[in-house]
């Protein structure tokens, strides 16, 4: 990793620290093996691999791009034929597959659920399962996307489809899981159920490994919270700075304590929206109702967002409510949530970005914090959804909750320890929301 | 835990006895199941101190190691041992069915396979650790065995390994197997305590479950069901008879061991034979058979694997192993948790009760709908549910239900508001009614038909292959070293 | 505040503190009960069996045994056995160690003398040192504690390790995560207790790596094998658990005055004040009981006891009382899933899952 000393990253702009890592990345790239690029949430990933991708294709050899969901693949395919509209895209996919407009729009893409059938394009994209079906071929490039968030078991299956590759990711988002128990392998350097990049590093511990510095997404009010939160030794700083962004809410509001709260995050970037303390079911109706209601009126209150990409009307379609289990997703839908604003458990608003996110904290209402709760990845991907605002919807008690916890987690050996600890992440994300706390009544 | 199994817990205190959370039995239990309960020395990793085994209850055969610390007579436990286990496990070797598959070669299968049942979940990690201790011994060189001890450590290594595989019953913990049917009055972590579990599952007449638990907890009366003794017992009655035994190795200070370690052990053999019975009391579920089936199949690739003369068991999986076991296991429970639910009415109430299952009555029918024209035209029989439980899916979703195999269906509107009203689901059967015209009698459900429908279907895509071992790619560490058991695994200490 | 706990002990000794019932201090932080028996340094054990409810906590002879020849295995020789571990796991350049028994000085001196030792290799650039039975002492809740020495501390140019030696197997590079992790708290405390000595004397704490070196045997022999194990986690939570203990005061606020847990032992050392009064003392701080505690905690029994006779749901586990959100009461779950209790305010969402759970078994079952 290149290391910039503190008076030469000082008389950087936020965009030149950027575009300077994004040069060492490419200057690595025919180096290497294998390059990683950590990338916190909203510095630039998609940018990046666009990048890169074109930078290969320039070339003239032949890539492929792996990435999780089929959602993603349609948004790396469409900006790559949005952005280079002279270069091929070929796009994998598996039966039952619809292709969405936005990919059917671009001349340059060719959708087929097998190789031959797509001619030859000098990119190929699919998921990482479509790939695994994929043999007899091998590129010289690769590029794999959301790496921190795939499984080795994943990568092991499609490792020997390609000569070098880079990795880009996001190692502060939700680790990868498995249904049933994983210990059999804890502490083996391949662990089929740790990340790709985790196994990859452990066996390439020299390969170069690069961090975007800047977080485009999310502004000076949280991108400080949001990094020492959850990324405690590789911090990142916030594209913008105070003031440049703004979220103004054109329609007055009736002083409730909604409109309090939502006036607090417009106004700060953050609010939380504190109910009374009590232990409820998992679909706490208040709470629900709470997040359902703050939405409708956020929606009321004609938000505009100003920006260093000038002011638009935040409507539905860029508001987002997270919560943490999909039931309460279905109680908060079932609330009378508009239909274009998105609703969803954190697993699958990993990679998403909204101007305004609500969030039902994953701790409200409960008596005993489990692991599930406490995992900082959970957190950290609800609290950096958001360019404007977020609001944290949450029961009065978290703290007494937090400091009850009883500290007793297993120890594998030879397993390395994951930071932040997600007790502490916990804490520093509440300790700063209390600055924002509006109480319901 | 949901609410379902959390209400039968509070029932069970409120009752003073454990409460039914199946309707069915949903492990399979051999005619004739081996019952193991294993002891080790406190404080050493694998170290056997004494075992009781057999296949009937009348007649359990005591093994004893007089002093544990001593190398040759840990052998020698073992390869007694061995002759007790290979016997059994061998028998069911010889008798085979021929098993026609599609696409394939057809196969021989043993029609039994063996099972082994211990106490607790450590009990079956013991057996583990003894196939690891066991299996890279040689019968020649330095420290030469008997050559029943290798083989029997790479048999108990496989039950191990199989044990952790969802639903497979080949080797299976009393307390997991009873904890799958019943919820006690107490929290999951007592349950894991065969006899406190069993008084509340069967208390004594005139006691209640609480009371007979509590009795249960005394090492006095009920021991524990080790592997693991209880300390009160190593220090004064073990240590002692130990102690003679050093000063005099007669057969009388092994005898005197042997007595000490059978008041020890007889209580939990009792114990496992009444969690058979209470187990073989419940009706077998439809689909465990199934599951035996894939038992008596991974048995019969074993014996032929060994037959064959292939290497022990290595002691960690490979980078390629390690995916593929997790591939079979996610698989495995995946099909487990859908099986159990298609077949049982209370396991399937867990997803009622969380919204991925309903149940209701058919309100509406109207079996000879199609969609498209012409030559697409296709048969899509409409059917109206009425149901009171909670439904948390959306229309689109695909639905398959327990009462009709092969039968699929998807939502097409709920109307209703839950809580004030019934709900009604239309669906459209998209799959199971045949290809004619009409659908095939019986494949749709009539009105005034009890049905239930969920989300949860044993429809899995296959995971694709994965590298040769010997090609591992280079991001998981290159090719790995051929494993060739040594001499150095042969004579690793066991002291 | 501390007579305010003196009063609550009694007229006998505070129980020290060791490493294990430090670590165990983040084991139920949320029980006031057992905060302020620790905090007052009260004999839980003691008190347990006199309340007639012995926790089942015996430890085998064989174990013990076993332990100790462990223990001799990787000491000997001046710890040789140790040194050849730690040359291949910290890739030592160095041939030699020197090795100081802090026990041969006499008790009362061995602190001092730890201290002067400690610093005096921090200060010099001297040969690397294995020091055996150092005596470290934390405070805690503003009393000193003094640490079972029974740990070894590596100097190796200026920097330490501590040394936990535990006879549990690791099998192929697997031990019991339970068992780390238990291992992993204990050493923790003596790295912050060694950090806070040189800190005491004007050292960087850093100097006292958060990585630990574990020795446990091979397999199943009695080889030793070393491993290192990162404490940082462990270190946080031990930190925070300390400083919530200075802060029990709030917990004494609300207690009557005169309240104590004194055993009244005579001349013998038998406690003569009857158990029942002891036990209506302890009611009066309330507990928080978990299934989790029969492990953890000297008065699990006579807590769980307490628990089944009030009917409180804390005995499923909290996973259970977490699924029954603010409904603490077995009678009160039940009532409202029977339909024969009316849901209180808040309590109506709990109500209508029990119901339907209800429903549901009814169906089943008949």
């Amino acid at each position: 990793m290149r290391i910039l000393r503190d008076d030469e990253a000082g008389r950087m702009t936020p965009g030149q620290e950027a575009a300077a890592v994004v040069e060492a990345v490419l200057a690595d790239l025919p180096r290497n093996r294998g390059v990683v690029v950590d990338s916190p949430p909203g510095a630039g990933k998609s940018t990046l691999v666009v990048r890169a991708a074109a930078h290969i294709a320039e070339t003239g050899e032949p890539l492929m791009i792996v990435a999780q969901t089929n959602e993603q693949v349609d948004d790396l395919v469409n900006r790559l034929a949005t952005d280079h509209p002279d270069l091929t895209v070929g796009r994998l996919s598996a039966s039952g597959y619809v292709t969405p407009s936005r990919i059917l729009a671009h001349p340059n893409v060719s959708v087929a659920g097998k190789l031959p059938d797509l001619g030859d394009p000098a990119v190929v994209i699919a998921t990482a399962d479509k790939w695994a079906w994929i043999g007899d071929r091998t590129w010289p490039w690769a590029i794999v996307d959301e790496a921190y968030q795939m499984r080795s078991d994943k990568l092991l299956r499609i490792a020997s489809l390609f000569e070098r590759s880079l990795f880009v990711g996001d190692p502060g988002q939700l680790d990868p899981f498995s249904i049933v128990d994983g210990d059999r392998w804890a502490g083996l350097s391949w662990d089929p159920v740790q990340s790709a990049v985790s196994v990859l590093l452990r066996h390439n511990p020299d390969l170069p490994v690069h961090r975007l510095p800047v977080s485009w997404r999310l502004p000076a009010s949280a991108a400080p919270v949001v990094s020492e939160a959850f990324y405690p030794f590789t911090g990142f700083r916030a594209g913008t700075e105070h003031g440049e962004r703004g979220l103004e809410l054109t329609v007055n509001g009736m002083r409730t304590s909604y409109d309090r709260a939502l006036e607090e995050a417009a106004a700060s970037g953050w609010a939380l929206y504190e109910l009374p303390s009590r232990h409820t079911v998992r679909t706490d109706a208040e709470a629900v109702q709470a997040v359902a209601v703050l939405a409708v009126r956020l929606l009321q209150r004609a938000p505009v967002a100003h920006s260093e990409r000038g002011s638009h009307r935040v409507g539905a379609d860029r508001i987002a409510i997270g919560a943490a289990h999909r039931d309460q997703v279905a109680a908060i839908r079932a609330a009378g949530v508009p239909e274009e604003i998105t609703v969803d458990t954190a697993n699958r608003l990993q990679g998403r970005e909204y101007d305004v996110t609500i969030v039902l904290h994953p701790l409200s209402g409960r008596r005993d914090a489990t692991a599930f709760h406490l995992e900082s990845g959970r957190l950290c991907v609800l609290t950096s959804r958001h360019r404007h605002a977020c609001v944290v919807v949450a029961r009065a008690g978290i703290p007494e909750l937090l400091d009850a916890h009883p500290s007793a987690e297993p120890v594998q050996l030879g397993v390395p320890v994951k930071f932040p600890d997600g007790w502490e992440a916990n804490q520093a994300v509440l300790a700063h929301l209390a600055k924002h706390r509006i109480t319901a009544h | 835990m949901s609410a379902l199994t959390a209400l039968a817990r509070l029932r069970a205190i409120r009752d003073g006895v454990a409460q039914p959370i199946t309707t069915v039995r949903h492990c399979h239990v051999a005619p004739q199941p081996m019952v193991f309960v294993p002891l080790a020395l406190s404080g050493e990793a694998a170290a056997p101190l004494a075992a009781m085994i057999g296949t009937d209850p009348g007649h359990p055969r005591l093994l004893v190691v007089p002093q544990p610390r001593n190398r040759d007579l840990r052998f020698a436990f073992t390869a007694e041992l061995a002759e007790v286990v290979l016997p059994y496990v061998e028998g069911f070797r010889k008798d085979t069915e021929t098993v026609e598959r599609r696409g394939g070669e057809p196969y021989e299968r043993c029609l039994e396979a063996p099972q082994i049942l211990v106490p607790n979940r450590q009990g079956a990690a013991f057996v583990g650790l003894l196939g690891r201790s066991t299996r890279f011994r040689r019968i020649d060189g330095p420290y030469p065995v008997h050559p029943s001890v290798p083989l029997l450590g790479r048999w108990l290594t496989y039950f191990a390994d199989r044990s952790q595989q969802p639903g497979s019953c080949l080797l299976m913990a009393a307390t997991e197997a009873l904890g799958l049917h019943w919820a006690t009055g107490q929290s999951g972590l007592e349950d894991a305590n065969l006899a406190t579990l069993v008084s509340w599952i069967d208390p004594p007449a005139g006691m209640t479950g609480a009371q007979a638990a509590l009795e249960a907890e005394d090492p006095l009366l009920w021991p524990p069901a080790g592997p693991v003794t209880d300390p009160g017992f190593d220090n004064e009655v073990l240590a002692p008879a130990v102690h003679a035994y050093e000063e005099a190795p007669t057969e009388h200070s092994v005898e005197r061991i042997a007595q000490a370690l059978r008041t020890q052990l007889d209580p939990t053999w009792r114990l496992m034979w009444r969690a058979v019975e209470l187990l073989r009391a419940l009706p077998e579920g439809t689909r465990v058979r199934e599951r035996w089936e894939t038992d008596r199949g991974s048995f019969t690739r074993f014996t032929e694997r060994l037959a064959e003369g292939g290497p022990p068991q290595a002691r960690r999986d490979g980078a390629v192993g390690a995916a593929a076991r997790l591939a079979g296991l996610e698989r495995a429970r995946a099909s487990y948790d859908v099986q159990r639910a298609y077949d049982d009415p209370l396991v399937m109430a867990e997803y009622r009760l969380t919204g991925e299952a309903f149940a209701g009555t058919v309100t509406a029918a109207d079996p000879e709908h199609t969609e498209g024209e012409g030559r697409s035209r296709k048969l899509r029989p409409l059917v109206t549910v009425t149901t009171a439980d909670p439904v948390r899916q959306a229309p689109g979703t695909v639905v398959g239900s327990p009462d009709r195999r092969g039968h699929a269906a998807e939502i097409v509107e709920i109307s209703g508001d839950e809580g004030v009203e019934a709900v009604e689901v239309v669906l459209k059967i998209v799959k199971g009614m045949g290809r004619g015209k009409s659908p095939t009698p019986g494949s749709v459900p009539e009105i005034g038909e009890r049905v239930t429908y969920t989300s949860l279907t044993d429809d899995f895509q296959s995971s694709a292959a994965l590298p040769d071992p010997e090609l591992t790619p280079w991001t998981h560490g290159g090719p790995p070293q051929e494993y060739v058991p040594s001499d150095e695994d042969a004579q690793e200490e066991w002291s | 505040m501390n007579g305010r706990l003196d009063r609550l002990r009694g007229p006998v000794p505070s129980r020290p503190h060791d490493a294990r019932a430090i670590a165990a201090l983040a084991a139920n932080p949320g029980c006031a009960r057992r905060a302020l028996l620790d905090a007052a340094g009260v004999d839980k054990d003691r008190t347990a069996r006199h309340l007639g409810f012995p926790a089942p906590f015996g430890q085998s002879q064989f174990a013990i045994t076993r332990g100790n020849s462990f223990e001799t295995v990787v000491k000997e020789n001046g710890c040789a056995e140790l040194l050849r571990l730690l040359r291949e796991l910290l890739k030592l350049p160095v041939a030699e160690v020197g090795y100081q028994d802090v026990e041969s000085v006499g008790a009362h001196l061995r602190h001092s003398h730890t201290r002067a030792l400690v610093d005096r290799a921090a200060r010099e650039d001297g040969p690397a040192v294995f020091y055996d039975h150092p005596l470290l002492s934390l405070r805690i809740a503003g009393h000193v504690c003094y640490l079972e020495p029974d740990v070894v501390a590596f100097q190796v140019e200026g920097r330490f390790h501590i040394v936990e030696i535990k006879s549990f197997s690791v099998i192929d590079g697997q031990a019991e995560p339970r068992k780390v992790a238990a291992a992993a708290r204990q050493a923790a405390v003596y790295v912050l207790a060694l950090r806070a000595l040189l800190a005491d004397l004007g050292h960087a704490e850093e100097r006292v790596s958060h990585e630990v070196v574990l020795v446990c045997p091979e397999n199943f022999a009695n080889q030793p094998t070393a491993a290192l194990v990162d404490v940082r986690r462990q270190l946080a939570v031990l930190r925070r658990q300390l400083t919530r203990l200075t802060r029990v005061d709030t917990l004494l606020d609300g207690l009557p005055e005169g309240l104590t847990f004194d055993l009244a032992p005579g001349q013998d050392g038998v406690p003569t004040r009857p158990a029942g009064e002891v036990a209506e003392a302890l009611s009066r701080v309330p507990a928080r009981y978990a299934p989790d505690c029969l492990s953890t905690c000297d008065m699990c029994m006579f807590c769980r006891d307490e628990a089944r006779e009030s009917g409180a749901t804390d005995l499923l586990g909290r996973q259970v009382r977490d699924e029954l959100g603010g409904v603490s009461s077995v009678a009160e779950a039940l009532g409202l899933a029977e339909g024969t209790l009316e849901p209180a305010e808040g309590q109506e969402e709990i109500a209508r899952l029990l119901r339907l759970a209800e429903r549901l078994r009814e169906e089943c079952l008949r």
